[in-house]
């Protein structure tokens, strides 16, 4: 298979991730599209590491996998806080840090 | 052309820091001892100028035995740098000691007459402590071996003129009016310091004989510019066209004050100055005509407003104005009238103090009424005030023998002599100015004294105690004398002949100048008594024509520094204002105000929604990568 598929999936799904982060009010799906649009990253890095037949782009997702975990163990927990303190889990009540 | 060279002080002399020290010491310990010495501060107030008038007495009779030096007291060296020496002492000659006799004489006559006039006032002992001062500062001004030692004395007069002027400062009109004449002097004095500093710059030093020594080699040039700024002091300091306005104000002091100061003796000092500067005069033809000319303008101004005011004191004042108009006249004329202009000078310290303590004498029994549209026929009442004043009033208006005639008319004669243009129009202005005095003074003699009396009811005017009328009298007596005394027989010319010179021709009594004078003095007097003797005299003022207006307004010179300096003053401070808040600060204003309101904008961008901020991420990212791309093809 040509990189090419998988590249466009890459793009298709980082697109789709990217719209979620912008008009999604949920913190929780706004998250899990973050996840998504990093998803979109490791599956690219992995289709060009084939395709040059090395293993850096293998390697970088690793990486990107290991921050992406310690990402949702900060994120998530600051989740929790707001919700506990605004009682919801919206981004746009949490806006108080502003002007 | 005389320079002044000094020995070093002898006998007696050597003690002449005594003459300060008197006055010097009694002012101090009235102003600082405070009222605990207000139950015999006035005894000491009295003192001390009598016992620096005794010193001076001995010092005088010392002086004329050695007639032909001047006697030079060393004190302390005052400025002792590299490149400027000043040397302080105490320059014991005829000129000075003139001074010196007059100053304490007439001083502590007018002191004994402040017992009496300010007996019920709570704050004589501090009136007495500002006198002392004053005779202080107006004996360092008179002894003085340098100039910067006169400029201590002059600005010392200045600053007890302030306080004396304003010493009733609970009257709004006084508080201004010191002010006024602090603000007025201070013009004179800028013209008195850059005096002392060209002086320094050519000569480097200040001494009187140093100055006077080394202004021959300096030029011509230099002598006119040191003639006229020498000139601009004296206009400051003796109330002489332009600088006038101060004085007809400052008669809101209290009378003994405008008798002292504002008469006989701080306002001569500008003809002290210009006459102990002759050397210099001398040089500069230019600078001696100039004189001359204010002089002359001044004798005039000052006898029109005379005539037009009600106010006893003012009409004093303006009279002042035009006698010391006479004196600068005489200054301006050279060695030929140096002698009258200081012999007039005495004269006027006799007859103006006296007639000033006349006045006081009048306003303090007509229960301080100084407008003579209330007066008339007071001559029963106040005798003795009547005596004295008619005698000083002859002496004024120059009625042979009286003092006036011999003095004025010297001064008179000196300018006929000059020759040239000018000589004749000085005369003129000298004897249209004695004709003018006469009017004034005989109608300032009727309103006062004669005719019906136009008193409010409940006035009941009193002579004064025998405190007040003994100092009337002695002056009276010098009113009388002192004229012939000093000039018949050439006695005031021999005997300052050595610091002045002596006049190149020989006075002569009757000239026809002097004929013309005296006739003029009769019209003058006639024209006073049609107009205020054979008809009553209207309680309250009629408008009066254009003249009289003007007089009243003091000839416009309120009018015409407002409008030349003070308008012209305040459009400027408002333009800069102006250009300080619109320019300087407009500049910096609007540029933090621009900055201040684009970040006030700016600010908007931060929601806190964090939506938006992943919009600009995304936005940021897009632009980047276009341009790389762009870039890249």
């Amino acid at each position: 298979m040509s990189p090419v598929h998988y590249v466009a999936l890459s793009a298709i799904l980082f697109v789709i991730g990217g719209v979620g982060v912008l008009v999604r009010r949920n913190a929780i799906v706004v998250f899990m599209c973050i996840e998504l649009m990093l998803n979109a990253c490791n599956l690219a890095f992995v289709a060009f590491a084939n395709m040059h037949g090395n293993l850096d782009g293998q390697v970088i997702a690793f990486f990107v996998m290991v921050v992406a975990a310690a990402e949702v163990v900060v994120g998530l927990a600051i989740l929790m806080a707001i919700y506990r303190a605004r009682r919801s889990a919206s981004v746009d009540d949490a806006n108080l840090l502003k002007w | 052309m005389t320079t002044l060279t000094t020995i070093a002080a002898t006998g007696v002399l050597r003690e002449s820091w005594l003459l300060l020290a008197f006055p010097l010491f009694g002012a101090v310990v009235l102003l600082v001892g405070g009222r605990r010495t207000d139950r015999w501060g006035h005894l000491l107030g009295v003192a001390m100028p009598i016992a620096a008038f005794v010193y001076g007495l001995i010092a005088f009779f010392t002086l004329l035995g050695d007639t032909s030096r001047s006697q030079d007291q060393h004190l302390f060296s005052y400025i002792p740098v590299a490149g400027l020496q000043v040397n302080e002492g105490l320059l014991i000659d005829q000129l000075s000691i003139s001074f010196v006799l007059l100053i304490t004489g007439v001083g502590s006559l007018i002191h004994i007459y402040s017992i009496g006039y300010m007996q019920h006032d709570t704050d004589r002992r501090r009136f007495f402590g500002y006198m002392n001062l004053f005779i202080a500062a107006m004996l360092l001004l008179v002894l003085s071996d340098n100039y910067l030692g006169l400029y201590v004395g002059w600005e010392g007069v200045g600053l007890a003129s302030y306080l004396l002027i304003g010493f009733w400062q609970f009257k709004p009109s006084a508080a201004v009016a010191a002010k006024k004449a602090f603000v007025v002097n201070r013009v004179g004095d800028f013209g008195l310091t850059v005096a002392i500093f060209l002086m320094f710059a050519e000569f480097g030093t200040v001494q009187f004989p140093g100055v006077f020594g080394s202004v021959k080699a300096g030029g011509s040039g230099v002598a006119t510019a040191l003639g006229l700024l020498l000139l601009l002091g004296a206009c400051g300091k003796s109330a002489q066209v332009p600088l006038q306005s101060w004085l007809l104000d400052a008669m809101e002091g209290p009378t003994p004050v405008s008798a002292l100061i504002h008469a006989a003796t701080m306002v001569t000092a500008g003809v002290y100055l210009l006459v102990r500067s002759n050397p210099i005069l001398a040089l500069s033809p230019g600078a001696r005509l100039a004189i001359a000319i204010i002089g002359a303008i001044t004798l005039l101004f000052g006898a029109i407003i005379g005539c037009a005011k009600d106010d006893i004191k003012k009409s004093l004042a303006g009279s002042t104005m035009s006698q010391i108009g006479y004196m600068t006249l005489g200054a301006g004329l050279g060695p030929a009238g140096y002698v009258f202009a200081i012999a007039h000078l005495i004269a006027h310290g006799f007859f103006k103090a006296g007639l000033f303590l006349g006045a006081g004498s009048v306003i303090h029994g007509m229960d301080d009424e100084q407008d003579m549209r209330h007066y008339g026929g007071l001559a029963r009442l106040l005798p003795i005030t009547f005596g004295t004043f008619i005698l000083a009033y002859l002496a004024i208006i120059g009625v042979p023998p009286f003092s006036g005639f011999y003095t004025k008319d010297g001064i008179i004669e000196a300018a006929w002599d000059r020759g040239g243009t000018a000589g004749p129009i000085l005369t003129a202005c000298a004897i249209l100015g004695v004709g003018i005095t006469a009017f004034y003074m005989t109608r300032m003699v009727l309103m006062t004294f004669f005719g019906k009396s136009r008193r409010p009811e409940n006035t009941h005017p009193h002579e004064s105690p025998a405190v007040m009328t003994v100092p009337m009298i002695l002056l009276a007596v010098g009113s009388v004398g002192a004229g012939a005394f000093l000039i018949i027989g050439q006695r005031f010319e021999n005997f300052l002949g050595p610091v002045t010179g002596v006049p190149p021709t020989a006075h002569s009594y009757w000239s026809v100048p002097g004929d013309i004078s005296l006739v003029l003095i009769v019209i003058g007097a006639a024209l006073a008594w049609n107009m205020y003797g054979r008809v009553p005299v209207p309680v309250t003022a009629p408008r009066g024509n254009f003249p009289v207006v003007a007089g009243r307004k003091d000839l416009y010179g309120d009018a015409l520094n407002e409008s030349l300096i003070m308008r012209p003053g305040q459009w400027l401070t408002r333009l800069s204002v102006y250009f300080d808040n619109r320019g300087v600060d407009g500049l910096v204003n609007s540029l933090a105000a621009l900055i201040g309101g684009t970040s006030g904008r700016l600010r908007r961008l931060q929601t806190g929604f964090v939506r938006s901020y992943a919009m600009l991420m995304f936005l940021g990212a897009f632009v980047v990568i276009t341009l790389l791309l762009v870039v890249r093809l």
